[in-house]
């Protein structure tokens, strides 16, 4: 009877365990991706695109501002 | 103002848009079945609707200041705003596109969000039609500005009020839930606060850009 009680009680404590550990496992996310440190060549990929359009950007804020300035000083 | 220097908000939107980049991918997001990652399209999907329905906003209360005061400004404002939003609207409807490929198993379908959005930037498309086809400044400006309003308050209840009439697959439309202030996950508030602030600042810095060409354009037309 003692060890019954131990038994179903240690039955009960790691069933509980392995609900709690399973529910958030079963979906689908991009762990191995990220655990294998893939997730950072796309995060680099999609900064230089940001990059090089926020340069292209700034340039051309810049440009229209010279073109600005050159046209009130002809006034 | 004789040396050019990068405005303030103009760096701010540089940094809030690599948060949104870099944050968008790195910060944990809930797991939810079918959505899976693609939950994180989230942060670059709604921020094009929102840049978009503010220029075409700005793009009205342009039209509607035309109208009032007839100053060309206002004209030049307003075509400029409905450029960018345009641009921003095509964009959403990509994104669109690519996530209900992923979560839906087609590109497009016959839905009334959808088609509705397809049908009110093709009416926003006869705008620059429109514009096209007319000469005379003051002309042009009167009947664009005319139909702009028109544009918008068809757009309106084309993309917000008649989804939401049906059933639509879209979340939001016909009793989905969707991104909502209370039950949105607290990180993914983060990143979609800072996303829609930082590309709906991006789409403003556009339309600057946009006006300004514009002006110059016009100066050095009279110059010549």
């Amino acid at each position: 009877m003692k060890y019954f009680r131990m038994v179903m009680a240690l039955f009960l404590f790691l069933s509980s365990v392995e609900s709690l550990a399973q529910s958030p496992e079963t979906v689908e996310m991009a762990d191995i991706l990220r655990r294998d440190g893939k997730i950072y060549t796309v995060v680099f990929g999609l900064v230089i695109i940001l990059t090089i359009l926020i340069i292209i950007l700034v340039r051309v804020d810049r440009k229209i501002f010279r073109l600005e300035k050159q046209i009130r000083n002809k006034e | 103002m004789t040396q050019y220097r990068l405005a303030w908000w103009k760096i701010l939107i540089v940094i809030l848009l690599y948060y949104t980049v870099i944050g968008g991918f790195l910060l944990p997001v809930p797991r939810l079945h079918i959505l899976n990652e693609s939950i994180r399209m989230n942060y670059f999907h709604v921020p094009m609707w929102f840049t978009m329905m503010l220029l075409f906003t700005y793009s009205v209360w342009s039209s509607i200041q035309y109208l009032r005061t007839h100053d060309i400004k206002f004209d030049d404002r307003a075509i400029e705003s409905v450029k960018v939003a345009f641009i921003f609207g095509g964009l959403g409807l990509l994104t669109g596109m690519l996530w209900g490929n992923a979560t839906w198993g087609t590109f497009w379908t016959s839905d009334p969000k959808l088609n509705n959005t397809a049908i009110g930037l093709l009416i926003y498309s006869a705008y620059f039609v429109l514009r096209g086809s007319l000469e005379d400044e003051t002309q042009r400006g009167r009947l664009s500005a005319v139909y702009n309003i028109f544009a918008f308050t068809v757009f309106i209840p084309l993309i917000y009020i008649l989804p939401r009439m049906t059933d639509s697959l879209h979340p939001g439309n016909g009793n989905n839930p969707t991104f909502r202030l209370f039950d949105t996950s607290h990180d993914m508030k983060l990143v979609v606060y800072t996303a829609i602030i930082s590309f709906i600042g991006l789409g403003w810095w556009l339309f600057t850009l946009f006006y300004r060409l514009r002006l110059l354009k016009k100066s050095q037309d009279e110059i010549l």
